[in-house]
């Protein structure tokens, strides 16, 4: 816990004095670990100088952020209206099922995926369509969502 | 003599989705080997989606468009076109799912590119190619010849109306802000492009960033700004990059900065990521987030022209609105009118996604009739499958049905559909959508992003939300489409902010033109489309099948019998109903009771 603390310290730090700088303080611990970890808050007070409850309640308020840790690879299922509408609710299907996720789970007990759902991606004329890491999967179906995942499996981050 | 020949690979998110990095990073090493004397570059989105990976050749001969590149054809391409000189001809644009080829773009036919004119074509990271296309030659035209009334009147006379979907006279907009006092003004543009799916914004910053900074930098002169902000979301990492390129090359070459151009006029543009919230498209909710805080809408009065970003007086337009400009100053209010109807002049780009043969993004003159947008340009739908209808506008908008097909793309005839412009989303159904389920979809989306101030919209969607969920599920009452009527006024005129106002659109235009689907759930307890799974189960027709096993290749959980040239069977009890036979059967020997 130590170690975070310092991390998110020398992360926070530039941002001291900047006006608006909630939403980027909180984009950039989350960039370089993943997610906010729980003493982030007080840590954007004491140096940033950004009321922890204000952090807390914007970090609550966007999409975006999130208070867990993420697996090794991070999947980003979209559900904008043209992959619902080309069967992305089978695609869902298809990674919950292979990766073995509880219906309240996220995050494989291995830590090694995590699959969250976004609104769009902006890919919808290859829908269905799914991002793992920094890279887009278009025009997916069960088989070729199963199949990716596969190659994934063994892979580090 | 010719140029020496240049290859261009489509490097937008749609090309790299498709595959474009593998193609790009193997003609680059195909080149380093080769004596060719060819150059590679890197461009936008075409708007030609469906056929990514796109890979351009320029030559001797003309213009050469390869579609659906992967690394296979690459290699053919290089070796017998760079290299040999011949073509590939089975490799090149435009083959249709029937196997007819049409060599002509057939796609382009009925375009007219003003937004994007640039993309696909010059290379978005390279302020040169932008220059070699007459960029920035507006702002040195209104910055060394014009004032900034003059520039001002020339939007106004352009009658360009506001592109994130409500159509406000964009010049009006501009003379608020102008007219506003205050030392200090700011300049916005929005490219928190929230609607599922659009993708209109994306692929003007990712093909041509510069003519969106541009157009910024024109308006700045106008109300008198220094100081602009573009609030793009997160979630397009590819676009913010090239936006950062862009500003860096425009700040180095004098077109941003201070005295731009040796002139008096200063203007300086920031970017600032959104951290994904669709309310955020609200104007006085993204500046609320630009400012750190929630991002909630504020009431109005005060309106931004007045009292906007921090306070100030502060103009917002989209993204496509900026993007505009430029060519406005350069050929004229008269030449831009000369496109599009009396009410709503010039283009509108459209991205089009969904049951659509030929999907991508498409820039057409306002006033051509939504037939031609999706059947010539779009090529209609796959499978030979029937038209069901078309949503415009995400969230806020509506299904517009077959019926009402010849209606005229342009900010009034749509709203008087029901449905409304939008920011230029067009999601096409067929009859395998559940307009019910489509409802319901949007509604779920709508819920999930209510930032939660205003009761009505906190509270009614999700109440809206329980009664599409039951009656998707077969558990509809009789007393539940009154119901939806009832919350969605209510919703509607007692939400601060366009996301409540609007949010029952995609309800109440579904029930206007699709009544009978609802009935069909709440009384029949069927869902006719065969999507709404607790009311349905899948078959075979024996006789329409020709035991092709194409379905049973398909089927995720292995629970279709039958073999080559043996009628198929669906075992009910091992069924998902995930629809994957129902899509890949060729004889639509597939249906759902």
């Amino acid at each position: 816990m130590e170690a975070t603390a310092s991390q998110v310290i020398d992360l926070i730090r530039p941002f001291k004095g900047q006006t608006g700088a909630t939403i980027p303080v909180l984009q950039a611990i989350q960039t370089n670990l993943g997610f906010l970890p729980p003493e982030s808050f007080d840590l954007i007070e004491q140096e940033v100088g950004i009321p922890a409850s204000k952090a807390f309640g914007v970090a609550t308020f966007y999409a975006q952020f999130r208070m867990t840790p993420v697996g090794k690879h991070l999947i980003k299922v979209c559900d904008g209206t043209a992959c619902h509408v080309k069967g992305s609710e089978t695609i869902i299907t298809a990674i919950r099922d292979h990766l073995k996720l509880g219906a309240e789970q996220d995050t494989t007990d291995d830590m090694h995926f995590t699959i969250e759902e976004v609104a769009c991606i902006g890919c919808c004329s290859l829908a269905p369509v799914m991002m793992i890491g920094e890279t887009t999967f278009a025009n997916l179906s069960f088989e070729k969502t199963r199949e990716i995942l596969d190659d994934y499996s063994g892979k580090e981050a | 003599m010719a140029d020496k020949t240049l290859i261009k690979v489509g490097y937008a998110s749609c090309g790299i989705a498709a595959g474009a990095k593998d193609v790009r990073t193997l003609l680059e090493e195909k080149l380093a080997g080769t004596d060719t004397g060819a150059e590679l570059r890197q461009t936008g989105c075409i708007g030609i989606c469906f056929d990514e990976p796109i890979v351009e050749i320029h030559d001797d001969k003309g213009r050469w468009v390869y579609r659906k590149v992967n690394e296979r054809k690459a290699e053919r391409i290089f070796d017998e076109h760079i290299v040999g000189g011949k073509p590939v001809e089975g490799f090149l644009f435009h083959e249709l799912s029937d196997g007819t080829r049409d060599p002509k773009y057939i796609m382009f036919k009925q375009q007219e590119r003003i937004a994007l004119a640039n993309s696909g074509v010059i290379d978005p990271e390279d302020i040169d190619d932008y220059l070699a296309v007459d960029g920035y030659q507006a702002l040195e035209k209104a910055l060394k010849t014009m004032t900034p009334d003059e520039v001002l009147q020339e939007v106004m006379d352009s009658g360009l109306r506001g592109r994130g979907g409500a159509g406000f006279p964009a010049g009006l907009k501009w003379s608020f802000a102008k007219k506003s006092e205050g030392d200090k003004k700011y300049l916005v543009c929005n490219a928190d492009e929230g609607d599922p799916g659009a993708f209109m914004d994306r692929n003007l910053l990712e093909g041509d960033p510069h003519n969106v900074l541009e157009g910024m930098a024109l308006a700045a002169y106008v109300i008198g700004s220094d100081e602009g902000y573009v609030y793009a979301r997160a979630e397009y990492p590819l676009a913010i990059k090239r936006l950062r390129i862009a500003i860096d090359q425009a700040r180095e070459r004098g077109y941003l900065g201070k005295n731009i151009l040796g002139s008096d006029f200063s203007f300086d543009i920031k970017v600032k990521e959104g951290a994904g919230a669709f309310v955020c498209g609200e104007e006085t909710a993204l500046f609320a987030s630009i400012e750190g805080e929630r991002g909630m809408p504020r009431i109005r009065p005060p309106f931004p022209a007045e009292s906007g970003l921090w306070g100030k007086p502060t103009n917002n337009n989209n993204v496509e609105t900026y993007a505009n400009v430029p060519w406005i100053i350069r050929r004229g209010a008269e030449a831009y009118k000369g496109f599009g109807t009396e009410k709503s002049t010039g283009t509108k780009v459209f991205s089009l996604a969904g049951k659509i043969e030929r999907g991508g993004l498409v820039e057409v003159p306002m006033g051509i009739p939504l037939r031609e947008i999706i059947f010539d340009i779009g090529g209609g739908i796959p499978r030979k499958r029937e038209f069901k209808a078309v949503q415009l506008g995400g969230p806020s908008g509506g299904c517009v049905p077959a019926s009402l097909l010849d209606t005229s793309v342009d900010y009034d005839s749509i709203v008087a559909t029901g449905a409304i412009m939008g920011s230029g989303g067009m999601v096409v159904m067929d009859q395998n959508t559940c307009m019910v389920e489509v409802a319901r979809y949007f509604l779920s989306f709508t819920q999930k992003e209510s930032c939660g101030k205003c009761t009505f919209c906190r509270l009614g969607t999700l109440r809206m939300l329980e009664i599409l969920d039951r009656i998707t599920a077969g558990d509809g009452r009789e007393e539940d489409i009154g119901e939806l009527e009832t919350l969605a006024e209510q919703i509607m005129g007692a939400s601060l902010c366009g996301l409540g106002q609007t949010a029952p659109n995609p309800v109440l235009t579904t029930l206007k033109y699709f009544r009978h689907e609802y009935e069909a759930h709440i009384k029949d307890k069927q869902c006719p489309a065969g999507v709404c799974k607790p009311l349905i189960t899948f078959h075979v027709e024996a006789d329409a099948c020709t035991g092709c096993t194409a379905c049973k290749k398909a089927c995720p959980t292995d629970c279709i019998t039958g073999s080559k040239g043996v009628a198929h069977e669906i075992v009910l009890d091992d069924c998902i109903k995930c629809g994957s036979c129902r899509e890949v059967c060729p004889t639509g020997a597939v249906y759902t009771r």
